[in-house]
C-alpha cells in the first residue's frame, strides 16, 4: 500500500497508540477529581500541555485542548465574534478556507455579522495588502489559513500579522492544521492571537486538537459546563488523547529533522514524474508552497474515477479536501484561484508525510501516468 | 554582517566600591548559567562592562535570556571594528542596511573614550551620518526621536558599532547578597515576594508547610511547580517542606478559635527561623501585603513578629493586589497559584480571626502548652528538595508516555 492522503489524516504512530492505551488503562482518572487518581490524570494533562507549548514555542497556559481542527476553528472564530460583538461585527477571511472556517462564517452571517471573503491571486496567494484594503473600523477578526489544505500554498502569515499590528484591536486567527510539523510558524513573531492544530494530521488520534490562545485574549466559550480549560472549553478532558497528541507532535518534529529532505525529494520526483503527462495540469505553485501537498487536474477525467482506479493499484490519493470530497463539488480553492469549472471538478490531491519514500513517489508517478493513459483511452471511445 | 558580541552594562553594580569584583563575578556566573544552551559563547567581564562574544551563536535568542537576568541595566548587540575610518564606515553601513526598514529615521550617537582618535564626537556624527545618508535612499535624520540610533563608540582597543539598546531586568545579581528563607504558601503573593528578593541579590530558599490529609499532594505539587519557576532565576531552588499536621491539630485543641490564626503564624515563623539558622540564612521573606487579610494588619504583624528578631523582608508590603498579580503574570506563576487546592492557610482559617490580636493574650494562651517540642520535631522532619528550572525539567517518571 502506498498511502498518499496524509492531509486528510495520517496513520497514528505505534508509540502514540501505546501511550493512548497505557494512559486509558492505568491513568483513567478524571483530572477534575480531587483524589490521587484524579491528580495523576491532571498531572499527565499538564505535562501534555507543557510539551505542546514548548514544541510550539508558546506558554503552556496558552494551549487549550479541543477535539480537533473543526472545534478549534469554530471556537476561535465564534468565540471572538461573540465576545467582541459590541465593538464590531465585521470579520475578514479568505475564500480559500477550510469548511470549518467557511461554514462558521456563513453561520455568523446569519446572526448579523458581516464577512468579507478576500480572494487569492491566480497562484492561490492572499497578500497582506488585499486584507488591509478591507480593514474597517468595526473589523474585529481576521482569519487566514496557513497552508491551504487543497493546493498547499503557504500564505504570508508573518506579513499579514505585521500589517495587522497597526490595528491593535483586531484579532488574528490562523488555521495551522496543515502547516504544523511541516512548515514552521512562530506565532509570537507573526503577531498571531489564535491558532488551530489538529492531532490526527501529525500521526496522533482523531478527536484530538488544540487552540493556541495568546495570553490576554478572551473569547466566549462554545460549550457551557464544568468550566474545564480555564472555562473556555468545558467537558472532561481527553487525557489519553492529549498525551498521545503531545507525543505525536514531538515525534513529528523529530521526524521532520531527519526526513524532511527525503520527503522533499519524493515530492520532487512525483512532480517531475507527472509534469510530462499532457492531460495533467498542476495547480500547486513551485514557490511558497508546503513540501507535502501537490494538486493537479486531469483533463477529461472525473476525479472520483481516477481515485478509484488508483485505489485498485493500492495507491491512495484524494479528491481535494477529504472533508468536502463526498459532496462531489468542484474545489472552492481552485475556483477562487480562477481555475475553470471543469478543471476544478477533476482535481486530485496527493499529500505526503515523512515516512513516504522516494521509491513510493516514483511508483506513484508511474501509476498515475499509466492510469491516466488507460482511463483516457476508455473515455475517448 | 552578523553581530559578533553583546555589550552588557552593569547599572547599579557600577556604584560599588572595593567589592565590585564580587558582584561582577556573580553576574558573570549567572549569565553563563543562563546561556548554558549556547556553548560557543565566551564572556569577558571588565570593570565597567561585560562583553559576550557570540562566536556564531544567535544574538536574538541570547538577548531574550539576558532580559531576565538581574544586575543588567541594559545591553546592546554590537560589532567590533578596527579603528580605521574606512572599515568603520563600511561596517556601520552594512549594519545599518541590515536593520533599516523603509521610512525609518535615524541619528548617530558617537562616544569617544579614546581621545587620540582622529575625529571628535561631532566629527564622527557628521562623518558617519553623511556616509549613511549618501548610501541609503530616502533616509531622514531625526535627532530627537529616531527609529534607529546608530551608536559608534571609540575605545582604546577598538571601535564598537551597535544600533539598539535593550533594557535589562535591573537589580543586583541573584545570590550576591546572602540568603533568606521565603515562606511559600502556594498563593499568588509569596512567589512574587521571592522573585523581588532575588532581584535585590538575595539567595532565596523556600519553606512550605504541609498538613496531610488536610492539604493534598496536589497542593504540595503546586508549591513545587512554583519553586521550579523561581529556579529559573539562578538555575536551582531549594524547597523545605515542613510536616505541619501535628502542630495544627495541637493549636486547634489548645488555642481559642479566634486566636488560632495568630498562633499558627507565630509557630510558622519560629520554624522558618530555625530552618534559616540551619541553612545559614540571615533573613525571612514573606508575601505579606498590608491589610490584605486578617493576619496582615499591623496589629497582627506586631503580635506575630514578636517571636523573632531576624529581619523579615516584606517586598509586597505596600503593593496593591493588581500590581502583585501583574508581576505574577510576568514571572509565569499566576496560573499555577490559582489552582484551587486547599493549603494550610485556607483549611484552618477560623470563622472570625482576630484582626487586632493582643500580644499578651496570645502569649498567655500559648503558655499552657509546650509547643517547643513539636516545633523541634517538625524542623527535624523537614524534607529538603532541590529543584531545577521548569524550562529545563525532564519529566522522566512517565517519560515513555510522552
Amino acid at each position: 500500500m502506498i498511502y498518499l492522503d496524509n492531509s486528510a489524516t495520517t496513520k497514528p504512530y505505534k508509540e502514540v497508540l501505546n501511550s493512548f492505551l497505557k494512559v486509558s488503562e492505568e491513568f483513567f482518572g478524571n483530572p477534575s477529581s480531587l483524589h490521587k487518581i484524579g491528580g495523576q490524570a491532571e498531572k499527565l494533562l499538564q505535562q501534555a500541555r507543557s510539551q505542546v507549548g514548548k514544541l510550539l514555542n508558546v506558554k503552556e497556559t496558552e494551549i487549550l485542548f479541543t477535539s480537533g481542527g473543526t472545534e478549534s476553528n469554530n471556537l476561535a472564530v465564534k468565540g471572538i465574534a461573540m465576545d467582541h460583538r459590541e465593538r464590531g461585527r465585521h470579520i475578514i477571511t479568505t475564500s480559500i478556507e477550510h469548511a470549518s472556517i467557511h461554514n462558521a462564517m456563513v453561520q455568523l452571517e446569519s446572526l448579523g455579522y458581516e464577512i468579507t471573503y478576500v480572494k487569492p491571486d491566480r497562484n492561490g496567494f492572499i497578500s497582506a495588502e488585499s486584507i488591509q484594503r478591507e480593514m474597517r473600523n468595526d473589523t474585529i477578526l481576521v482569519s487566514v489559513i496557513h497552508v491551504n489544505n487543497e493546493v498547499g500554498t503557504i500564505q504570508p502569515i508573518k506579513e499579514i500579522g505585521t500589517m495587522l499590528k497597526k490595528y491593535p484591536k483586531v484579532f488574528f486567527h490562523v488555521d495551522f492544521v496543515q502547516g504544523v510539523g511541516k512548515v514552521p510558524l512562530n506565532f509570537y513573531e507573526a503577531g498571531v492571537h489564535l491558532s488551530t492544530i489538529s492531532g490526527y494530521k501529525f500521526h496522533g488520534l482523531k478527536g484530538t486538537g488544540a487552540l493556541f490562545i495568546k495570553e490576554g485574549v478572551h473569547l466566549s466559550p462554545l460549550f457551557s459546563g464544568g468550566n474545564q480549560e480555564w472555562k473556555q472549553r468545558s467537558g472532561t478532558e481527553n487525557v489519553a488523547g492529549m498525551v498521545a497528541m503531545a507525543k505525536a507532535l514531538r515525534m513529528t518534529f523529530e521526524q521532520r529533522k531527519e526526513k524532511l529532505n527525503q520527503m522533499e525529494e519524493a515530492m520532487e520526483r512525483l512532480r517531475s514524474g507527472i509534469t510530462e503527462i499532457k492531460e495533467i495540469i498542476i495547480h500547486t505553485p513551485i514557490k511558497n508552497r508546503a513540501p507535502h501537498i501537490l494538486n493537479f487536474s486531469i483533463k477529461g477525467l472525473k476525479a472520483e474515477t481516477f481515485v478509484h482506479a488508483m485505489g485498485k493499484r493500492n495507491i491512495y490519493v484524494s479528491t481535494t479536501s477529504a472533508c468536502s470530497s463526498k459532496k462531489k463539488a468542484a474545489s472552492t480553492t481552485l475556483l477562487a484561484m480562477g481555475v475553470p469549472q471543469d478543471e476544478a471538478e477533476s482535481a486530485i490531491r496527493v499529500s505526503l508525510t515523512f515516512s513516504n519514500t522516494v521509491e513510493e513517489a516514483e511508483l506513484a508517478a508511474k501509476a498515475i501516468a499509466e492510469t491516466v493513459k488507460h482511463l483516457s483511452e476508455v473515455v475517448k471511445k | 554582517m552578523m553581530y559578533d558580541r553583546i555589550l552588557v552594562r552593569y547599572g547599579e553594580i557600577s556604584t560599588k566600591g572595593r567589592n565590585r569584583n564580587k558582584f561582577i563575578d556573580r553576574l558573570r556566573k549567572n549569565i553563563k548559567r543562563a546561556l548554558i544552551n549556547y556553548p560557543n559563547i565566551t564572556i569577558k567581564a571588565e570593570r565597567d562592562r561585560m562583553f559576550i562574544l557570540l562566536n556564531g551563536e544567535d544574538s536574538d535568542g541570547i538577548g531574550e535570556k539576558l532580559k531576565e537576568i538581574f544586575g543588567i541595566q541594559s545591553f546592546s548587540p554590537a560589532v567590533k571594528v578596527e579603528k580605521d575610518l574606512d572599515k568603520m564606515k563600511d561596517a556601520s553601513l552594512e549594519l545599518f542596511r541590515k536593520i533599516h526598514k523603509p521610512e525609518q529615521t535615524f541619528k548617530i550617537t558617537a562616544k569617544r573614550s579614546d581621545k587620540t582618535f582622529e575625529l571628535d564626537t561631532n566629527g564622527i556624527n557628521s562623518e558617519f551620518g553623511g556616509h549613511i545618508l549618501r548610501n541609503v535612499d530616502n533616509l531622514k535624520v531625526d535627532v530627537r526621536n529616531p527609529d534607529i540610533n546608530l551608536q559608534i563608540e571609540i575605545r582604546k582597543e577598538a571601535a564598537y558599532i551597535s544600533a539598539e539598546t535593550i533594557s535589562g531586568a535591573g537589580g543586583l545579581p541573584a545570590a550576591s547578597a546572602g540568603k533568606g528563607m521565603l515562606m511559600l504558601s502556594g498563593g499568588i503573593d509569596s512567589p512574587v515576594a521571592g522573585y523581588l528578593s532575588m532581584k535585590r541579590g538575595l539567595e532565596v530558599e523556600g519553606v512550605h508547610f504541609f498538613s496531610p490529609p488536610f492539604t493534598s499532594e496536589r497542593a504540595k505539587q503546586k508549591v513545587i511547580d512554583l519553586s521550579e519557576k523561581l529556579a529559573e532565576v539562578y538555575g536551582h531552588f531549594v524547597l523545605h517542606i515542613v510536616p505541619f499536621t501535628e502542630i495544627q491539630q495541637a493549636i486547634h485543641k489548645q488555642i481559642p478559635e479566634n486566636y488560632t490564626m495568630t498562633t499558627t503564624r507565630r509557630i510558622m515563623l519560629r520554624i522558618t527561623d530555625a530552618i534559616r539558622e540551619k541553612q545559614g540564612g540571615l533573613a525571612i521573606i514573606t508575601g505579606e501585603s498590608l491589610g490584605q487579610v486578617a493576619s496582615q494588619t499591623l496589629e497582627s504583624m506586631y503580635a506575630i513578629n514578636e517571636v523573632t528578631a531576624t529581619p523579615i523582608i516584606r517586598p509586597l508590603i505596600t503593593m496593591d493586589k493588581l500590581q502583585i498579580m501583574d508581576i505574577a503574570h510576568h514571572i509565569d506563576t499566576h496560573d499555577i497559584s490559582i489552582r484551587p487546592y486547599e493549603d494550610c492557610c485556607t483549611v484552618f482559617v477560623p470563622a472570625s480571626p482576630k484582626t487586632k490580636p493582643k500580644l499578651e493574650k496570645v502569649q498567655k494562651y500559648e503558655s499552657f502548652f509546650d509547643f517547643e517540642e513539636l516545633i523541634q520535631k517538625a524542623v527535624e522532619g523537614t524534607e529538603r528538595i532541590l529543584l531545577q528550572p521548569a524550562s529545563e525539567r525532564k519529566d522522566d517518571t512517565l517519560g515513555d508516555l510522552f
